[in-house]
Order: C-alpha cells, then structure tokens, then sequence
C-alpha cells in the first residue's frame, strides 16, 4: 500500500476532524434553558378578565385570558371560595361553548308548523316585536297567568322579574320538579330550610360521608369533589349506595350495591339500627329535635333483616355501615345528592335522608351539614310588583317554588286553569321533561313559544320566535350572592363581544319589558351603572369586584364551632323527625317504605347520571369537550351481554315499553353494574341537527323515559321507573 | 435536577380536568390530546376495584424517542424534559415508533408533538396547566433528585407504580397507589 | 375480569398504531435489493476481475441500482410529514439514531454506486457518462482499485441490508422487532430478490444458474433466519411471545405463511433447485414470486409489528 500524500493526509483528516465536529454537535445535550421552537403555546392573555362560569350552576371563579380580541384558555381564580385554584374540566372547556361554530347568531322566527323546524333569521327588532306582541294577545285572550315561564341559569332573574310584572305567577325552573324539588321539600320540612346550592356539606372535614344518590366524581361539582378527594385523601370512611360500581364506589370502604328502588328500605333500615342502638346525637336530639318517639314506633320493625330481602344487601353491612356512620358523628353526614327524582316518592325518601342527618347530630357541626347564609344585595328603589293569583302550582301546597309539572299539565288539560303561552329562558325541556310525546303534545296547543338560548337546543326547534342569548364569557349579569363557608359576592362581566348578533339575557328582558309597557319594571339601560349602583348600595366595591371577580362578604358564622345558633324554621321550632304538616296534608308524617315495580326477567331499570366532562346536553356539542368523550355508552353487566350474545363496544339499541328504540350506542358489557339495570350517562344523543357535533351520537337516555311518577308532595317526576331491553343494532 | 410528575390515583377521581386543562393550554389540534386517562376495573361484581391513571408522555430518563431520533429534534433539555424541536423534526416518526407508551403523535402541522410537562410554565416557575387544575389536588410536580421536594417525598411515603418499568425507559410519570 | 378504558384517540395511534406504511415499506423492499445488488456485483467483480468478463445483467444492475435507491429514498422523503426539514438529517449525525445512521449510509452509497456505474455500466452508457472529464477520472481511478471498489461494495451491500433491521428492531415499543435476525433477513431476503431481478434480464445461461445457484443459497438463508426469528420470540417474554402470535395464529397468519414463507421463499427454492436440475424451464416465475415474497416480508413485518404494541387493552376510545 503506497504512502498518504500530504494532501491526502489533510483531506482525510479534516474531514474525520468535520465529522468529529458534526458527530459532538449533534450529540451535545446541554442542560441550559435552550431555545427550542414550538415549546411556548403562547395562549397566555395579554388581558385577563375575571368572572364566574356558567357551565353548571355552581358557579366558580374563573380567569379568561383573552389575547387579541380572543379567549385563548380559562384557568381558575386562586384565591375564589369555590374555586380555590382549581376548575372541573367542564369550566376549563368554556372557550368550547363560546367558539361553537353550531351557536345560535341571529333571532329566528319560525316558518310553517311548529315542530317542522323551518325558520328564517330575522332581525332583533322583528323577533322582539312577535315575541312581545305573542305575550301581549296571551295575556288579553286569557290572562296574563296564562304565560309561564321555564327558567334555569344566572340569567334567569330578570325574566322572573319580567314575567312577574307583565303578571304571571307561574314561573318554574326544571330544576326543582325534575331534579332537587324533593330533597329541598324534605329539608324543609325537617330543618325549615330547602338544602340550597352549591350543597352545604362539609365534606372537607367529615370522618364518614353517606353517598346515596351522589356519584361524586362523575359529578364534577368543583368544590364538592375537592372536598371529597381531601377526605378520601385524609382516609374518612366513605360509605356508597349505588346499584352501579360508580367512581365514588371505587374509593368507598363499604359499596352497597343495592336494588334499585329500595333505598328508602335501607334508609329506615339504617334509622332504626342507630335508635335502637343508641348510637344517635341524644343531646342534639333531645334539645333541638322533635317526634323521636314517634319516629322510633315507625321504625320499630325496620330492621336489616327486614331490609336484607328488600334491598339485596345483607343484614350485617346495613347494620355495620350504620354504626360506622354513627361512631364518626357529629362529623359524619349523608349527602342529600342531586336529581333525587326517582320513583315518586322521592321527598319521603330525603326526609329518611334528612331524619339520618339529624340522629347524626351534624347540623351546623363541622364535618356534617353546614348553615350557610347568603349575602344580601341591595337593590335599586324599582316599583313594586303586585300580587298575583294563584299559580296552577297550587296543587302542590307543599311545593316551596313553582312545579314545572303543573304547568306542563295545564297546558294539556287546561286545569286549574290554561296555560296558552311558554317562556322558556336557558332550559332544554325536552331532555329535561320525561315523555317527550306528551310534552310535545303540551307544545302543540300552546299559542305562543319564545326561547331564549345559546344554543340550537332542541327546545329551540319547537318555539315560534328564537332569541340568540351570548353566552357567559360575552355579557354581564346580575351580581351573585353566594351562600358558602365564605359568603361572597361575585360580577360577571364579558370577556369578549358578543358573536354573531347574540345579545346578553339582561338586554333582551329590558328589550321586551319596554315592549310590553313594562319598562319601569326593569330600568336597565345601561348594565354596568346598574351593577355599580347594587354595589355601592350594598357596600360592595365595585373596582375591586370588577378587577378580583368576587368579593367576599362578612356573614353570620355558618358552623356551631364557630358560633352559630340554629333556628329551625318549622311549626314546632325544632328539627321535625316526625312532621305534623305531613300529616295534616294526609301523607306519611314518618317515611313508609313501598315497594316499586321491579324488571320482569329480561328487562332491565333504565338508569342515568353524568359524567365528568359534561353538563348533560348543555355541552355534548361543545368542540373542546366532545373530542373528550363524544358519545355515551350503555353499562349492562357481562351476564347480560353474554346472554344477548353481544360483546364489549357492539352497537345497540335500547328498547323501551313503549316501544320506543334509541339511536344506535355503544354497549360496554361491564362488570361494574347489577345485572337487573342499565346506565346510560344523560345528555346524548341529541336530535336536533343543528347541533352537528353531537346529533345522533350515542343515545338520548331522555327519550326512553317515557313514564314517570309524580311525587304528590311537591309534584316531582320520578323518572327512574323505565324499564328497558336491549337489541343489537342492524348494521 | 430530574423533573417528575407524582399522581395520586386515590385522590384521582377521574375527571379529565388535567386533558382540558392541556387542551386549552397548549392549544393543541382538534382530535389529538397530549394526555388521557386509564381506567382499569378489575374484579368480578360485587368485588371490583377500579383504578385511574392520568397518563401523558414520561419524560423518561432513558428515552429512546430521544436516542433514535435522527435529527436531533427529540431533545433531553433541562430537568431531563424531553421536548421536540418543531425546527429540525421531519416527521419520520422514529420516536412515534419508539415510544412504548404511545405517547406522541404527528401533529397535522407534521411535526412530531406530545406532553412537554409545560416547559414553557415550568422555566417561568409555574407548575405543568395539569397540575395545576385538577380540582382532586391529585397531581404534584418537581425535581425529584431534591430530597425535600414534594415529588421526592411522595414517592418516598407510598406505594408507587410507573407504567410498564420493563421497558427500562425509567419512566418519570409515578403513580401512588 | 379486567376491562381496561383508553380516552385517548390520536390519529394514528388509536384505535390502532399504524404510522408506517406503504412508503417504508417500498423503501425496506428497495433498499434491499440495492443491497443485494451491491453484494452480487462485489462478489463478480471479485470473480470476474476485469469488466469484460462482467455479466450483462450485473452492468446493467450498476445502472439500476442508484435509480431503485433514490426511489426508495424518495418513498421515504414521501413518509416524512415535514418534508421541508428534510435536510436536517444532513446537518447532524446521531450515533445512537439507526436512521441517522442510514441517512448517512444512503448518501454514501452514492458515491459508490456512481463509481461501479462508470466502471461497469454498460457500454453505451458508459459512453454518455465518460463524456464529462470528473466523471472519466472517476473511472480510471475505480479500474484501479477495482479490488478494494469490490470489498467496499459487499460490505456496503451488507450494511444497507442489515441496518434497516437494526432500525426496526431500537424501537423497544415494538417487541416483533426486536430480534437480532431481523437484520440478517432482510439481507437474505435483498439479495435473494436481486438475483432474482438479475436473473430475470441475463441471456447468459451460465450466469443464470450462478444466479439460480446464489437465489437458493440466499432464500436457504432466509428459512433458516426467519425460523431463527420465529423461534427467538417464541421462547422470550410474554410481549414477545404475544408478537410473534401476530404470525402463528394471529391476524398477519395468513399473509405471512402464504405470501412470504410459501410464496415467496418456499416455492422459489423448490422451481429453482427443479430448473438447475434441468427438470422445469427458467420463467420468470421464479424471480416475481420472490420479488412478491420480498416486498410481502417487509409489509407484514412492518404491519404486524405496529400492531405488536407492549401491552393494554384494546381501548374502547370513549370513556362512559
């Protein structure tokens, strides 16, 4: 082999020199912050706003970071009684809503037959002109009573107030009849109280909580599941009812899977093993409760082996859950749960839920049912409004608010009275509202049909004018006054314009009442002066709000420790274990356990509830949570599966009594579920194509109930009481 | 310094506040998330247990997604973060097919994308958008080689799990179980 | 029962990971014949020592080869989603990354391959080419060190062949790969489908049956790497036993014994040791069932070991 020239020599080894070079370069892996592009997403706001979500009803705090005109992302408000830092996944989404290319933008005024869903956009002026000349032909062919109102939402207060002066008293939210109307009956006719929102539970604190009828965890309430991890956290013994292995069963030291139906077997069945054991609150009992006598005699055969065969649960678990619940008082609670409308006799089953907590001793206690009081605000001198006639609620002497129910019904049958015209503001009554038809047979005879929403909801397609609301992240609202450990005050205010030619409910509530010659009714011209004037009214500072998003105002203490003193607000001024208006109304004045229908073999209970990332129909179209989970799936446990000879992730469809079938779904055979029912989460398979995200995706639990019973206290509709099959789904 | 990411699946309740949270953070594209949830139920009714991870990219401490990438682009940079460089990835999806934890994806811009612990939070001081949302206070975040770091104290207190150890990629993503 | 939910549906990854397709594919079946071309044409260089005695397929082969490469190379470009990065392979060398490796392989194979092309392409071209006065120097140099041109052409050919199994098999997450004869068989299988190629355009009979002679020794090898690869998963852990199912019983069963074992190795070596025998006359039979078997090798193995992920359920990609 010849020798290397010099040439050769250099070129060979500045080229291995070059390639050393190259080798370490592309192999130095410093530790310095390096630049390296696509790292910073850049959504931090060049402005933040603050304000409160409106997502669900629980309201927390929330930081809207708005770069360029946009809202780039919504982080929580650190130092806000319900937030605390942190936000549930439905708040964090908020930019979804607001960005849902699907929203309504401009009035629509109905074409053709109601139902057809045909209508052309129309002008602000045009919509506001039907809508409030509808109102106004109700009004002087039958009465201003015959226009009712549904309502749910922040908003919703200056339509109660419109509808008020124009003249009506019935005015209800769906919220009551359809989902918390029993428990806060039941509490007041045990405390003297409804139960109020957000649910004053002091879970944070407590060393045993009761879920029955709480799937916490799939409900995202911010606060409450907060509280409910620090407590699973902290070890405190959870005790679950629940006839599905729910995620709150999952950190529970005792699951009772129970029968669906017979809760309120358990109920007394637990009432009775903490009297006869003595193990209740006595000194709490015997200085501010009343009827413990009475309520002993009731529940003197109510024992766990009466219940064993009833519930399914075995005698030694009911009796061993109800003295864990006892050792651990006062700071021991049972959650009043939320949709308690089940089987129509939902409020006697929350005055068993209320009689528990009381024998707890936890009332005012920390660690048990706290006693929150709500700030009051004052406002300006507006004229009074007058007294109205009976509401067709009246029916329901023991109903605190107005019963949906009611008005639904006398718009079917004109009794006591007609209802000839429907407001409807922020509520979807058709997944609200059991049986479908019949609502929609309600509708058809209505004369008039006014919705007011952010979305083409399917409500929407049923009215005759439909007024385009912005949504929260785009308009001010009414200050709200909140009732918590820390009562506090808090302003909405807009991040954003509004898109579209959406405009704030406040705007379309002044719009109509000047319309209707109501004007001097709702003197708002101008939202911000009004709020300030409220502020300052109350002593609030407005700056502070607008730059903090809530202020925090001092109250009376909420807890015993820290020196409240209960007052029952009942006939016998005491905790009513035994309640004479019961009685004198002729209902059971102590809990009476009736068996409910049960599946006949092969049919399986119709069962419903949340999940995390959604608040029911309200968000399934949402961009950024749909993409989370897009579509429910039917739970049915693997027996059941097997038996049809379907597998895991085969679509479906669910059949109902009445022969109504489902839109094709997912079956997920599971082992986390009776095999005697059906799970399907709420809020799916929306029918109305507009909503093109979530049409026809998954299967509309709503439509399946088409029976319900009512509760003859306060007129609730207990929905769970629809049994179901399941059949494959044709390709 | 190591950073690392310590969840509490007892505290976990599985909300997804920590996806939305990323989602909105991190603005990423419609249909790609750059972290989930598990959830595994294991057991035959009544006796069933159910256990929920948040999971994301583990920012490994031997992260062949870094090792086989050829540009240079899957880069170890501070605290053992593994990021990529949307200036050199070409998207040939090595690291894709590297990662045994599925946790990246090519971006519809075609760039390799995935988890960064929120570097751009953590260089500012702030914690990763995740962390910082979930509501069951379930998620820490730190340097795991500083002893008296929260991350390093829990991990010492618990029983701990990482997903899937015998891929030796050394996971930095721990579960308390 | 365990039943296992994934909320996560990336493009891509989920329900099922597949990122690598067609494109790699033709590149791994490309890259491979390139290989086996390299490694024939050293060998005759070798056996032949001067360009007359060349075959007239091998020549025609140097000609070939650099355009089967840039096309594969072209397949890959065709892969990456930020083709306008493309570069970025050049500016770095990673030692760690086999595909650094093997984008810088590839580029230096040209060279080579330019030079066995000038040296031994055939005459007509080589006409064109030598017009260019670099190009004629190129040449002579080549003629001169036609010895060494031989070796570093083999040991190139065997390196372009094997790193393409080394690059699967660095990808822990996809236990198919992870064998160390995975590379051997893509060797095996490239140069197999290169004598086949060549076989199919060489008058000569003689060299034919060199061909036919290298093919069978080239798809022995195969059967023996391809057991070798079924037997090492077989007897290693769980997700390697739980990959290799994919091919004994799973859903790549089919193509795989069908298209790759039987097809593309079995019934070649069979016809071909039949037409050495003088039994069956030469077709073209032979070389597209092993050209089919080739390309069928890389997609299912590239298939299949995208499918052999390292454990989890099959995610159901909504959560309730």
């Amino acid at each position: 082999m010849r020798k290397w020239t010099r040439r050769e020599f250099i070129q060979v080894a500045g080229g291995a020199a070059g390639g050393a070079a190259l080798v370490a370069g592309g192999c130095f892996q410093g530790s310095a912050p390096r630049r390296v592009l696509g790292l910073d997403p850049g959504t931090d706001g060049d402005r933040i706003v603050r304000s409160f979500c409106e997502i669900c009803f629980w309201k927390c705090g929330i930081e809207v970071h708005v770069k360029g005109g946009r809202a780039t992302k919504i982080a929580p408000i650190e130092k806000h009684p319900l937030s605390n830092g942190m936000l549930c996944p439905r708040g964090l989404g908020g930019t979804g809503l607001l960005y849902d290319p699907d929203r309504l933008k401009r009035p629509l005024v109905r074409e053709g037959g109601r139902g057809g869903q045909r209508f052309r956009e129309a002008s602000w002026e045009e919509a506001l002109d039907r809508a409030a000349e509808g109102m106004e032909r109700v009004g002087k062919e039958h009465g201003p009573e015959a226009m009712g109102l549904f309502h749910h939402g922040t908003g919703e207060g200056f339509f109660k107030r419109l509808l008020g002066a124009y003249g009506s008293p019935n005015a209800a939210a769906p919220s009551y009849a359809q989902c918390r109307g029993p428990r806060d009956e039941a509490w007041v006719l045990t405390y003297g109280h409804p139960v109020g929102s957000p649910e004053p539970v002091d879970m944070a604190r407590a060393d045993c909580i009761v879920l029955i009828g709480c799937h916490l965890g799939e409900n995202m309430h911010n606060t409450a599941v907060q509280e409910f991890a620090d407590a699973v956290a902290r070890g405190a013994t959870v005790i679950t009812v629940d006839p599905r292995f729910s995620i709150a069963a999952g950190k529970s030291r005792h699951w009772l899977p129970i029968r669906p139906g017979t809760d309120l077997a358990l109920l007394l069945a637990w009432i009775h093993v903490i009297i006869e054991e003595d193990l209740y609150d006595r000194e709490f009992v015997e200085k501010d409760a009343a009827g413990l006598d009475k309520l002993r005699e009731a529940v003197k055969d109510r024992t766990p082996v009466w219940a064993y065969p009833i519930t399914g649960i075995r005698p030694d678990r009911i009796a061993a859950a109800a003295r864990e619940m006892a050792q651990s008082r006062p700071r021991s609670l049972v959650h009043p749960g939320r949709h308690v409308t089940w089987y129509g006799d939902d409020t006697q089953r929350l005055r068993a839920i209320a009689i528990l907590n009381a024998l707890l001793g936890n009332y005012g206690r920390r660690g048990g049912l706290f006693v929150p009081s709500k700030p009051e605000i004052a406002s300006p001198a507006w004229p009074e409004i007058g007294e109205h006639g009976p509401s067709v609620s009246a029916g329901y002497p023991l109903a605190g608010e107005g019963v949906t129910t009611a008005i639904v019904d006398a718009t079917l049958t004109g009794k006591p009275y007609p209802i000839k015209g429907w407001f409807v503001y922020g509520t979807n009554l058709p997944l609200s509202f059991p049986n479908a038809k019949r609502l929609a047979g309600a509708i058809q005879k209505l004369e008039l049909l006014v919705a007011v929403d952010t979305m083409p909801m399917e409500i929407t397609g049923w009215a005759d004018v439909v007024l385009p609301e912005c949504t929260y992240l785009e308009r001010f609202d009414d200050l709200y006054a909140c009732a918590w450990k820390e009562p506090f005050v808090a302003l909405r205010q807009p991040a954003v314009e509004p898109l579209g030619d959406s405009r704030p409910g406040w705007w379309i509530a002044r719009k109509l009442a000047r319309r209707l010659g109501l004007g001097r009714y709702l003197p708002i011209d101008d939202i911000q002066a009004y709020l300030r004037q409220r502020a300052e009214l109350s002593g609030l500072d407005f700056e502070e709000l607008a730059r903090e998003g809530f202020q925090k105002v001092k109250g009376p203490p909420a807890f015993v420790e820290d020196g409240l003193l209960p007052v029952f607000d009942t006939p016998s001024g005491k905790v009513e274990l035994w309640s004479g208006t019961l009685e004198a109304a002729g209902l059971d004045p102590v809990p009476v356990y009736t068996p409910h229908p049960q599946p006949a073999p092969g049919m399986l209970r119709l069962l419903f509830g949340r999940v995390p990332v959604h608040t029911f129909g309200r968000t399934t179209n949402s961009p950024v949570l749909s993409e989370i989970v897009g579509e429910n799936q039917v739970w049915v446990h693997v027996s059941v599966a097997r038996r049809l000879g379907l597998e895991r992730g085969h679509m479906v469809r669910i059949v109902g009594e009445d022969g109504k079938r489902s839109t094709p779904v997912k079956l997920r055979a599971t082992e986390a579920i009776r095999a005697d029912c059906c799970y399907l989460p709420h809020g799916f398979g929306h029918s109305d194509p507009r909503l093109r995200r979530a049409h026809g995706r998954g299967a509309s639990d709503s439509d399946l109930i088409t029976r319900f019973e009512v509760d003859p206290l306060m007129g609730g509709t207990g929905m769970n009481v629809n049994f179901v099959s399941i059949e494959p789904a044709e390709a | 310094m190591r950073y690392a990411m310590v969840i509490d699946t007892v505290r976990c309740v599985g909300c997804n506040a920590c996806v939305v949270a990323c989602k909105t953070e991190n603005a990423t594209p419609e249909g790609y998330t750059r972290d989930w949830l598990r959830i595994v139920v294991r057991g035959e009714f009544p006796e069933l247990r159910r256990d929920i991870f948040s999971e994301r990219c583990n920012h490994c401490a031997n992260p062949p997604s870094v090792h086989n990438c050829p540009t240079g682009a899957s880069q170890i940079i501070e605290g053992g973060l593994v990021v990529v460089d949307r200036s050199k990835c070409t998207g040939c999806k090595a690291c894709i097919a590297s990662c045994p934890y599925n946790a990246r994806y090519v971006h519809p811009d075609g760039h390799v994308d995935k988890c960064t612990f929120c570097a751009h939070r953590v260089r500012r001081g702030l914690l990763p958008a995740c962390v910082d949302a979930c509501p069951a206070r379930a998620m820490s975040f730190g340097d795991i080689h500083d002893d008296g770091s929260e991350v390093a104290r829990l991990v010492r207190s618990r029983k701990i799990h990482v997903n899937n150890p015998a891929s030796g990629c050394e996971p930095q993503v721990y579960y308390l179980m | 029962m365990e039943e296992t939910l994934v909320q996560r549906s990336n493009q891509g990854i989920d329900p099922e990971f597949f990122v690598w397709g067609w494109d790699v594919a033709g590149y791994l079946f490309l890259g491979g014949l390139v290989a086996g071309l390299l490694i024939l044409t050293g060998l005759w260089m070798r056996r032949a020592g001067a360009r007359s005695a060349m075959p007239a397929s091998i020549r025609w082969g140097t000609v070939a080869a650099p355009l089967m490469l840039g096309a594969g190379m072209l397949l890959l470009f065709l892969d990456l989603d930020l083709k306008v990065h493309v570069l970025r392979f050049y500016t770095a060398f990673h030692p760690t990354s086999p595909m650094s490796w093997g984008s810088w392989i590839l580029v230096l194979v040209f060279p080579l391959m330019a030079v066995l092309a000038l040296v031994l392409a055939p005459d007509r071209i080589r006409a064109l080419l030598l017009g260019c006065r670099a190009l004629g120097r190129l040449a002579t140099l080549g003629e001169r060190w036609w010895g060494r041109i031989a070796t570093i052409a083999i040991v190139a050919g065997a390196g372009l062949g094997i790193y393409t199994g080394i690059l699967l098999g660095a990808s822990v997450a996809r236990p198919l790969w992870s064998s160390a004869a995975l590379g051997p068989l893509f060797l095996a299988s490239g140069t197999s489908g290169a004598a086949a190629l060549l076989a199919l355009v060489e008058r000569d009979g003689a060299v034919r049956s060199w061909l036919a002679r290298a093919d069978i020794w080239a798809l022995a090898a195969e059967i023996l790497l391809i057991g070798a690869f079924l037997v090492g998963h077989a007897t290693s852990t769980r997700c390697h036993i739980e990959a290799i199912g994919m091919l004994l019983g799973g859903p790549f069963t089919g193509a795989f014994w069908g298209l790759v074992v039987v097809g593309g190795v079995g019934v070649p070596i069979l016809l071909e040791w039949l037409e050495l025998r003088g039994r069956v006359i030469a077709t073209a039979a032979v070389p597209l069932l092993v050209l089919a078997g080739g390309i069928a090798l890389r997609y299912v193995i590239l298939a299949a070991g995208q499918a052999s992920g390292v454990g989890g359920d099959a995610p159901l990609n909504t959560f309730f």
